[in-house]
């Protein structure tokens, strides 16, 4: 089934008065469970690729469709909404609310979406247990090392049952062992969940561990490899 | 939860926090121990107005304030007394003439108010009795007793038994004197009072001034409650026509004022202090904004909508303030439960607070909804506090702000 469906995809920057074309005329889908890969050098267009999927940022022109919804020209109100309900995020830096321990950071996702504290607790314990913190679910961020938090990262992303997760970096901040622990766990919640997988990354364990590889240059795809 | 991360957001910097929650503590104790000071100063005044000087009500022939004539008394007297005496809301009544004079004594001479009363009667409406510090009242002197204030007594340099020389203008317009004997020396809280106010016994007053039978010039009325005041006016107005009615507010329109105005004035000192708060409510808010700047990004990438990030805000400085608030307001009313017990003594200024007829030792007091309001206020405070911080939290960009190094 297919989940995003990208069409002549174009972004514009204005830089000093000369127009930047971060990306220029991309066209892509990605179908429910892929495991993907999206690399390129710095300045590539990978990241604005992503922020664009992810509904961060507007398309200057094209279209990005997520399960029937043109995104690319949804208002900021509904757009805040389709990104809770249907969109993970997994950050470089982590980005874990460090007030919360790691239970209520995977709870927070389904406190936005109104979900009943039963359904809360058990999905919390189900992801916990599946990225293998189940006995870290009190402890706060600083408590917990940069894999820790990286995996109750991924939990969160998946507490929403969204449509797809994208990663930006995942794995930038992480040392060899918790690198591959954590792709380790991201690939198989892949399989379990059957949830799309969008990464954005320099670092080659994950390219290895992708299943599709697609590379980005000029804002433009110069290769789209399956595995 | 909103509420529940907006008080652990709090505490991320914890000195931080508790420096603008001792600012806010300190202000809110400062405030309501101001208030309290003041609605005790109130008190006091309007007790010692009530129990010793005016009364709760008076009754006077029509023009007898405004032209201050000595023919100006009230005839029928037992037709008013029967009214009083049917009125359950009425628990005692006095009834005076009242002359001024000139007051001599082997050293010098002042012009004085002197009062005739029946000290029987007189001692159920006002507590003067129970001020006299040297003799007593109207007791120890066979002929023409008089009792006066400890300022007069220093001022025309009386003891008890001193000779003192009345002279006034009679009932038929004639100068005439007295001679009277101190039988006791008093003193209340109002140092003007006891220098002009003399008391004598009203039979001895009568005879002196030709004044007839069954004329006095003044009934004070004493009520069980200071509420019915309105109540037992309007009745009495209603059936005394042809003669005038005046509640204390109505005698004395300074302490009016002060009774119902001093809250009020309590409350702009209150806004000024909170004033003065707000701003440094807004700073704290502000760093902490900007120390999230990534953060922020991020709850907003995930789908925090941006009705959910100001409320969290607003949450965040509601909460300091009224904790801060809550904190100087226990302290505060402790101070004030103390203080109410033990007084507040000011004797060191005794003279000054005397001149205006306050006391020098303050009990402080304060009511439930003054306190309510001042919680009202930080409430108010802290959510205006939380609009600037917020709209900058509001326009951020979650791509933009997720780049920022927090």
């Amino acid at each position: 089934m297919r989940v995003i469906e990208i069409k002549n995809l174009h972004k514009v920057y204005d830089g000093a008065g000369v127009p930047v074309h971060a990306v220029n005329g991309i066209d892509l889908s990605f179908e429910q469970g892929e495991f993907a890969a999206i690399v390129g050098p710095s300045g590539s267009g990978k990241t604005t690729l992503l922020n664009m999927v992810g509904g961060l940022d507007q398309p200057t022109e094209g279209e990005i469709i997520v399960d029937g919804t043109d995104i690319g020209h949804l208002k900021s109100r509904e757009m805040i909404n389709f990104r809770l309900n249907n969109i993970g995020f997994v950050f470089q830096a982590y980005n874990l609310i460090p007030v919360l321990t790691a239970k209520e950071n995977v709870e927070f996702i389904m406190h936005l979406q109104g979900r009943s504290k039963h359904d809360r607790n058990q999905r919390t314990k189900e992801l916990l247990a599946a990225v293998g913190l189940d006995d870290r679910m009190n402890s706060r961020p600083n408590k917990l090392s940069g894999g820790q938090q990286q995996r109750v990262a991924v939990a969160r992303a998946l507490a929403s049952k969204p449509k797809f997760v994208l990663a930006d970096e995942p794995t930038a901040n992480l040392d060899t062992k918790s690198t591959e622990n954590l792709l380790d766990i991201m690939e198989k919640l892949n399989k379990d969940e059957n949830i799309t997988f969008i990464f954005s990354t320099h670092d080659a364990r994950v390219v290895a561990k992708a299943r599709r590889v697609i590379t980005i240059e000029d804002g433009k795809v110069v290769s789209d490899k399956i595995k | 939860m909103l509420i529940s991360i907006a008080w652990k957001n709090i505490w991320r910097n914890r000195s931080r926090s508790i420096i603008i929650m001792l600012a806010i503590t300190l202000g809110i104790y400062g405030g309501l121990f101001i208030l309290a000071f003041m609605q005790g100063m109130v008190k006091q005044r309007l007790s010692t107005a009530l129990n010793t000087e005016i009364s709760y009500i008076q009754i006077h022939h029509p023009e007898y304030l405004e032209n201050d004539d000595f023919n100006c008394y009230i005839n029928n007297v037992n037709m008013v007394e029967g009214l009083l005496q049917d009125d359950s809301l009425i628990t005692a009544y006095s009834k005076r003439i009242i002359v001024n004079s000139m007051a001599s004594s082997a050293e010098t001479g002042t012009g004085v108010k002197v009062t005739g009363v029946d000290p029987e009667t007189e001692i159920t409406v006002t507590n003067l009795h129970e001020k006299v510090v040297d003799g007593a009242y109207f007791e120890g002197v066979k002929r023409n007793p008089a009792v006066v204030g400890q300022k007069l007594a220093e001022k025309m340099n009386l003891k008890v038994r001193s000779k003192i020389v009345i002279q006034f203008q009679d009932a038929n317009g004639e100068l005439t004197a007295g001679a009277f004997r101190v039988a006791g020396i008093y003193k209340t809280t109002n140092t003007a009072f006891d220098e002009f106010n003399v008391f004598v016994d009203i039979d001895d007053l009568r005879r002196l001034t030709s004044l007839g039978e069954g004329r006095v010039h003044e009934i004070a009325l004493r009520l069980n409650k200071i509420e019915n005041v309105p109540e037992v006016r309007t009745n009495l107005g209603d059936r005394l026509e042809d003669m005038e009615v005046l509640t204390w507010k109505e005698r004395d329109m300074m302490l009016g004022w002060m009774s119902e105005s001093m809250n009020q004035y309590m409350y702009v000192i209150m806004f000024i202090i909170l004033l003065a708060l707000f701003f440094g409510i807004i700073n704290t808010m502000l760093m902490a904004i900007l120390e999230r700047v990534k953060e922020l990004g991020m709850l907003m990438a995930v789908g925090m909508n941006k009705l959910r990030i100001f409320l969290m805000i607003m949450l965040e400085t509601v909460l300091l303030s009224l904790t801060g608030a809550v904190l100087g307001i226990i302290v505060g009313l402790i101070t004030i439960a103390y203080f109410e017990k033990a007084g507040l003594d000011l004797s060191l200024w005794a003279e000054g607070y005397e001149a205006y007829g306050f006391d020098a030792v303050i009990y402080t007091t304060i009511d439930t909804n003054s306190v309510i309001m001042i919680v009202i206020l930080v409430l108010i405070t802290g959510l205006i506090a939380s609009i600037f911080p917020s709209r900058k939290a509001l326009k951020l960009k979650p791509v933009e702000a997720l780049r920022t190094d927090n």
